[in-house]
């Protein structure tokens, strides 16, 4: 039987979130495959700000281009997931699947496995084909030509069809690099039930599916506890979702039992809208999404029946991320305590801004100012007005952007030189000085992604 | 006099970004409250309380079927997460922030 086959006597298809990004945890996608018997086991750990960082190590040759964490979660679950005949899917492979791939490969090895299928999705890259003339930043309408010579990568936003050809040769893996996360389990979906790609509401039906379960610990109650009005038992142990997908879309969500977190109505809501713009129309490159027909029904506790999208064609377009030059940030901080805390903390905003501009000539507006435990989530509170409460103990961040890693470099040591020349009694001082790749979206043409299969055994 | 609430009391929220735009999902603990939602976090209080923003940057998008209602606002990010040089260039603490905004009860 093929791998990615339905085996349930239900006729459901029982796919697994094994990570939400790139930082997750390990352990509860091990207690999934483990105790969860799955059908398939999905790890999304690419956004747009992962993508930036991997086309960075990459281009710096200073790192792999693909996830970092790649071989240790495929690692963890790759024996049980062979021995059980569970379907690996990532788009793990970041700014280089091939490379991603090949690593895994090396693990698979490493472990003893005699035999495994590694099917890697590439063409996403679409840096050489962009037209920079023909098109334009999304949020500001920009054309790309402006950003000429500083763009480092453009990745297109690849559907479920690449994923779906790569299933049609029976692998054990799937290494891909920029797909949309919902197509990481939309494409095992329509590979088992062999859904028409005009089927727009069964499409929307489980894409949403997909959506709900793409940031993994975040459907079960991980990002949600917050006092006694929203308790969540056992968050060190955040049990990960899955659910049992219908041939119609629709589906039964649950995760193991005996796991933390919970599962309900609520949990529900929040991530079923979590980075939707227009809840009538979500652009995805398979199916246009409308949410505001979706019921969410409790058959028990922690465990959820969803159903009612609907979908509607998809965009012409595809999406495109563009990674940018951004150059260096460099960031310093300082912390205060105490009577007068906030008037010193102030004080060595004022010294840093008067130090930019007469010592270094430069703009002190370039400084990004903000005092952590009053303002920093509030950016545009600056360093606050005389009225704001003093707090027991604040502490000054300041951060400037620059293409020189030179001017990067000042800011820090001017926030370390507060030491002993600024206000009193200032201490824990941290600098750091970081390359940056700035993101901007796009769309394209969708012929200019030729997405290709490779299969490495 | 009427009184006000804290959004917070009666509201739970999740903050997603996409590029250089914020996206609140506000969901009332009791769907009851939902007309009351609507109409008490308009683009005009929501704008003020994020910063002194224009109203015709944030869209609200009610679903009543669901009991939530999607707040979109436009350009509330300073570039986005990759170019924002603010400590959360996500912006995902500003959905605890606006828990704590006030409408007429």
């Amino acid at each position: 039987m093929r791998r990615n086959a339905i085996k349930r006597p239900d006729g459901t298809l029982r796919i697994g979130a094994g990570a939400g990004f790139a930082g997750d945890r390990i352990d509860p996608a091990v207690e999934l495959i483990e105790h969860g018997e799955l059908d398939v086991l999905a790890f999304e750990t690419l956004a747009e700000r992962t993508i930036a960082l991997a086309q960075l190590r990459r281009r710096s040759k200073s790192g792999a281009g693909f996830d970092e964490r790649l071989t240790q979660r495929i690692g963890a679950v790759l024996a049980s997931a062979l021995n059980q005949r569970v379907l690996l899917i990532t788009n793990g492979g970041a700014a280089d699947p091939r490379g991603g791939g090949l690593a895994v490969r090396q693990v698979a090895r490493d472990l003893g496995c005699a035999s495994c299928r590694i099917a890697v999705v590439t063409g996403d890259d679409v840096l050489d084909r962009l037209d920079l003339d023909a098109s334009a930043a999304l949020d500001t309408g920009e054309p790309l030509a402006a950003y000429r010579g500083r763009i480092v990568s453009a990745n297109a936003y690849l559907g479920a069809a690449p994923l779906v050809a790569a299933l049609d040769s029976d692998p054990n893996i799937v290494v891909a690099g920029r797909t949309t996360d919902i197509a990481l389990f939309l494409a095992p979906m329509i590979h088992a039930f062999g859904w028409s790609s005009d089927d727009w509401r069964t499409l929307a039906g489980g894409s949403v599916v997909g959506h709900l379960l793409e940031c993994a610990g975040q459907l079960t109650g991980g990002y949600f506890a917050d006092g006694d009005r929203k308790r969540v038992p056992r968050l060190a142990r955040l049990g990960f979702p899955y659910a049992d997908v219908n041939r119609d879309g629709t589906a039964r969500f649950a995760k193991v039992a005996g796991s933390g977190g919970r599962l309900d109505r609520s949990t529900c809501l929040e991530q079923l809208l979590y980075e939707v713009t227009d809840p009538s129309a979500y652009l995805t490159p398979d199916v246009t999404i409308d949410f505001r027909a979706v019921e969410i029904v409790e058959p028990a506790t922690d465990s959820v029946v969803i159903s009612g999208a609907n979908g509607h064609p998809p965009p012409a377009t595809l999406k495109a991320s563009i990674g940018i030059d951004g150059g260096f940030s460099g960031v310093g901080a300082i912390s205060y305590a105490g009577l007068g805390c906030l008037g010193r903390a102030r004080l060595a905003g004022e010294i840093l801004r008067e130090r930019w501009a007469e010592i270094y000539r430069r703009d002190p507006d370039q400084l990004h100012m903000s005092l952590i435990g009053m303002n920093s989530a509030t950016p545009w509170k600056g360093l606050g007005t005389s009225e704001d409460a003093e707090p027991p103990e604040v502490r000054l961040r300041v951060a400037v952007q620059s293409m020189r890693h030179g001017e990067a470099q000042d800011l820090a040591r001017e926030v370390e030189g507060l030491y002993t020349n600024g206000p009193a009694a200032g201490g824990g001082v941290e600098t750091s000085v970081r390359e940056t790749v700035a993101i901007i979206s796009t769309l394209i043409p969708r012929q200019l992604v030729e997405p290709r299969i490779e299969v490495l055994e | 006099m009427s009184r006000s609430i804290v959004l917070g009391d009666r509201v739970h929220c999740r903050f997603g970004d996409k590029g250089n735009t914020g996206l609140f999902v506000l969901a009332p603990y009791d769907l009851r409250d939902l007309d009351w939602l609507i109409a008490g976090a308009t683009p005009e209080r929501l704008a003020a309380f994020l910063g002194g923003m224009e109203p015709s940057q944030v869209r609200c998008h009610p679903c009543r079927q669901l009991g939530a209602m999607v707040v979109e606002v436009r350009d509330l990010l300073a570039g986005g997460v990759t170019a924002s040089l603010a400590i959360d260039a996500h912006g995902k603490t500003l959905a605890g922030y606006l828990l704590s905004m006030s409408i007429p009860s």
